[in-house]
This record gives structure tokens, C-alpha cells and sequence, in this order.
């Protein structure tokens, strides 16, 4: 039997141009997202079906994430946060169909995401702010012989974002699928050893089952989050200083 | 190129996808192409979503909202004309039942004014005609009264020519009549 951890593995597809089974699935996920929406979005209806109102749906949702956590200056960050936001949450809901890989379940690409909101956020925020936005690490309204403990704490927990926020996508959708391989294996162990063991099998396939459920849940909040930690350091660069 | 190789070759030199392979998302030889084709598939999706996707798909909700909202001033407007033609109406109503007031008003004061004056002509007329009438009665009295006096001259002469035979003298006559009247 496979072990857990083979899903994550990268195969190559075309090495020539380094094209593996995860760039098929970024550009499965790039397809996807692309092709739903223009799909959703073809009559340009004023009484949208279905499909258009879910891509509806999916527009507002952002956009009211965002403009909740950096007000209306944030709306011009609106196509980066929805690519964010779309990307990961297609990745993940394609990760949940059995056989296909999770881009998300590489810590190299979680990072890469959370770099480019921390790059944005700091590019941003100097170039709109300048030296001003220095202040975002001095928070108001602190004494003055607390304040260089402050600073430096206010500096790690700014240094610390990238990794939490790509830690905990990687994490989330790492430990998922192992949890559902394990279970899903017990069951064929099970069946395999034979006579009253195999009796036991519907129990682990139960469980499966049910973190089946949660996984989705788990893939939607973890992009869910990501958009919103996104929204709330753009927020940062838009208004340093506390 | 070689870098995304070397897992598989592993793999393979093992005999099997199960044994001791690294953990996957360690593996830093494949970090490159990861990034490199996540930067191209990325790049695309924003480029995508914000030159295609979000300007057809905000263009819907905005023109929406455009319509819900000239929609509702059309509504507005229309209500407002409405309650301008009821207060029109109303108004319309009300001058016509004051006119019509009016008219009524007029009418009954011309007809009033004109029997009025009909019938003062007439009382007029009847009070000529009552005084030419006792005008006409005294002027037949004092002549009846002036007649009076020649019909007792003449009876008394009567009488007394029959009695005596023959007739007095109009002069005694006269003044017997005065004395009598006296």
C-alpha cells in the first residue's frame, strides 16, 4: 500500500520545461477558475442563473472582505486579493477530488503566496508612504522606555507574517490528506487482514467519510483566511501607524 | 530540468513510490519549478481576472445597480406625476363645483332680480290703474252730486206745482234747498 505522503509527490511531465504533475494543476486551476467564470458570466444577465450568480457571489464576497478590512482605498488591490483568494480555493477544492494533487500542499508554493502579499504590502506601503510607514512598527500612545521592546516585537510579528500565513495553508492542507490516506488505508488493511478485522473496515471508511466533510470545510476556510490576513496587511500599507 | 528528475529517479531507484522517499514538500530540488511555473500560472490568472473576468463581471453588478436604481427614480417620477394629476384633479374638481356654484348663484339672483322687477312693474301698473280707477269714481261722484241738486230742484218744483198748482220760483226753491242742506 502507498504511503501517505506519495500524493505530494512532484512527477515530472515534461522535463524539458520542468512542466510536473503540480504545474498541470496550477494550470488546471488557472483554467478552471478562467473558464467558470466566463462560463458563469456569458448572457451578462441582469436575473442571473445560477452559474452567474455564484461568480456573483464569489465577487462580492471578496470585495466585501476587502472593503471590511482596508475600506474603500483597499478596492484597488480588489483583482490581487480575488486572484489570491480564487486560486487557493480552487486549488484546494481540486485537491479534495481523489487522485489529483493539491498545489497548496507545497510549502514552497504557500510561501511564494504569502512573499507576494508581504512584498506587495511593503512596496506599497513605502512607495505611497515613504519613511511614514516605518510607523507601523511604533505604535502610539506607548511609553517611552517600553517602546523599544515594543518596536522589535512589532518588527518579529511583521517578519513572522510570511510564515505564518503560508505555514498554516501548507499545514492545514497537508495534514488533511495525510489524515484522509491513513483512514482510507485502514480500511484496506483491514479488508486485507480477512475474517473479523475486515468486519471493522466500515469504521475507518465512516471516518473517511466524515473528514471528507471537514477537509472541504477546512479548504474553503483556509483560503477564506488567507484572503482575509491578505486584506488585513494590505490594510497596513494603505494606513501605517495605528 | 534535472532537478525535477531527481525525485522520480529516486523514487524509482527504490522500487517503489512507498519507500523511503523524502517528504514531498521538502524536497528543495523541486522548489524551482514549482515557483517558476506558479509565477507563470499566477501571473496569467491575475492578468486574466483583472483585464477579463472582473471588468465583465463588476460591468454586470454595476449595470445592475444602474438600473435597479434609474428603475426606482423612474418609479418616483412616475408616482410624483400621478399624485400631480390626482391634486390636478382635485383641484379641477374643486373649481368646477365652485363655478357651478357660482352659475347657480348668479342664476337664482337674475331670476330673483327679474320677477322682482316684473312684479313691481305690475304693482305699479295696478296702483296706476287703482288711482286713475278712484280718480275716475270721485270725478262720477262729484258729478252725481252735482246732479243730486237738479233733481230735487225739479222734484221740489214738481211737488210743489202739484200741490199749489203752479210751479215757485226757481230762486225760492234754491234757497229752501240751501236752508234744508243747512
Amino acid at each position: 500500500m502507498a504511503s501517505p505522503i506519495e500524493q505530494f509527490q512532484i512527477k515530472p511531465i515534461i522535463p524539458v520545461i520542468n512542466f510536473t504533475n503540480s504545474s498541470l494543476f496550477m494550470v488546471g486551476t488557472v483554467a478552471v477558475i478562467v473558464g467558470g467564470l466566463l462560463l458563469a458570466t456569458r448572457h451578462r444577465a441582469v436575473v442571473p442563473g445560477r452559474a452567474q450568480s455564484v461568480a456573483e457571489m464569489l465577487h462580492d464576497f471578496v470585495a466585501g472582505t476587502l472593503r471590511d478590512a482596508a475600506g474603500q482605498d483597499g478596492m484597488r488591490f480588489f483583482p490581487l486579493v480575488f486572484s489570491l483568494f480564487m486560486f487557493v480555493l480552487t486549488a484546494n477544492m481540486l485537491g479534495m477530488i481523489p487522485g489529483f494533487f493539491t498545489v497548496t500542499s507545497h510549502v514552497i508554493v504557500t510561501f511564494a503566496l504569502a512573499l507576494l502579499v508581504i512584498g506587495t504590502v511593503v512596496i506599497y506601503g513605502f512607495v505611497k508612504h515613504g519613511t511614514h510607514f516605518l510607523g507601523l512598527f511604533v505604535p502610539s500612545g506607548v511609553p517611552a522606555w517600553l517602546l523599544p521592546f515594543i518596536v522589535v516585537i512589532e518588527i518579529i510579528s511583521f517578519l513572522s507574517r510570511p510564515i505564518s500565513l503560508s505555514l498554516r495553508l501548507f499545514a492545514n492542507m497537508l495534514a488533511g490528506h495525510i489524515a484522509l490516506k491513513v483512514f482510507a488505508g485502514f480500511v484496506v488493511s483491514l479488508l486485507a487482514a480477512g475474517g473479523a478485522l475486515s468486519i471493522l473496515a466500515p469504521l475507518p471508511l465512516l471516518m473517511a467519510v466524515a473528514l471528507m466533510a471537514l477537509e472541504f470545510l477546512v479548504a474553503f476556510l483556509q483560503a477564506y483566511v488567507f484572503t482575509v490576513l491578505t486584506c488585513i496587511y494590505l490594510n497596513d500599507a494603505l494606513h501605517p501607524g495605528h | 530540468m534535472a532537478q525535477a528528475q531527481t525525485p522520480n529517479a529516486t523514487t524509482e531507484a527504490h522500487g517503489g513510490a512507498h519507500a523511503d522517499v523524502g517528504f514531498p514538500p521538502f524536497e528543495t530540488q523541486t522548489f524551482g519549478g514549482q515557483l517558476l511555473w506558479l509565477t507563470i500560472t499566477f501571473a496569467l490568472l491575475y492578468i486574466l481576472l483583472s483585464r477579463l473576468v472582473l471588468p465583465r463581471l463588476g460591468g454586470i453588478i454595476e449595470d445592475r445597480r444602474v438600473r435597479i436604481s434609474s428603475d426606482l427614480d423612474q418609479a418616483t417620477a412616475a408616482k410624483t406625476r400621478a399624485d400631480e394629476a390626482g391634486a390636478a384633479y382635485e383641484k379641477s374638481l374643486t373649481e368646477a363645483r365652485a363655478r357651478a356654484q357660482a352659475l347657480a348663484q348668479e342664476t337664482r339672483s337674475k331670476l330673483s332680480a327679474e320677477s322682482d322687477a316684473k312684479r313691481k312693474a305690475l304693482e305699479s301698473e295696478l296702483s296706476g290703474r287703482l288711482a286713475q280707477s278712484e280718480q275716475t269714481i270721485s270725478a262720477k261722484k262729484t258729478e252725481a252730486m252735482g246732479n243730486v241738486r237738479g233733481i230735487a230742484v225739479e222734484t221740489a218744483s214738481a211737488i210743489v206745482e202739484r200741490l199749489t198748482g203752479k210751479a215757485p220760483a226757481p230762486q225760492a226753491v234754491e234757497a229752501a234747498l240751501d236752508q234744508a242742506k243747512a
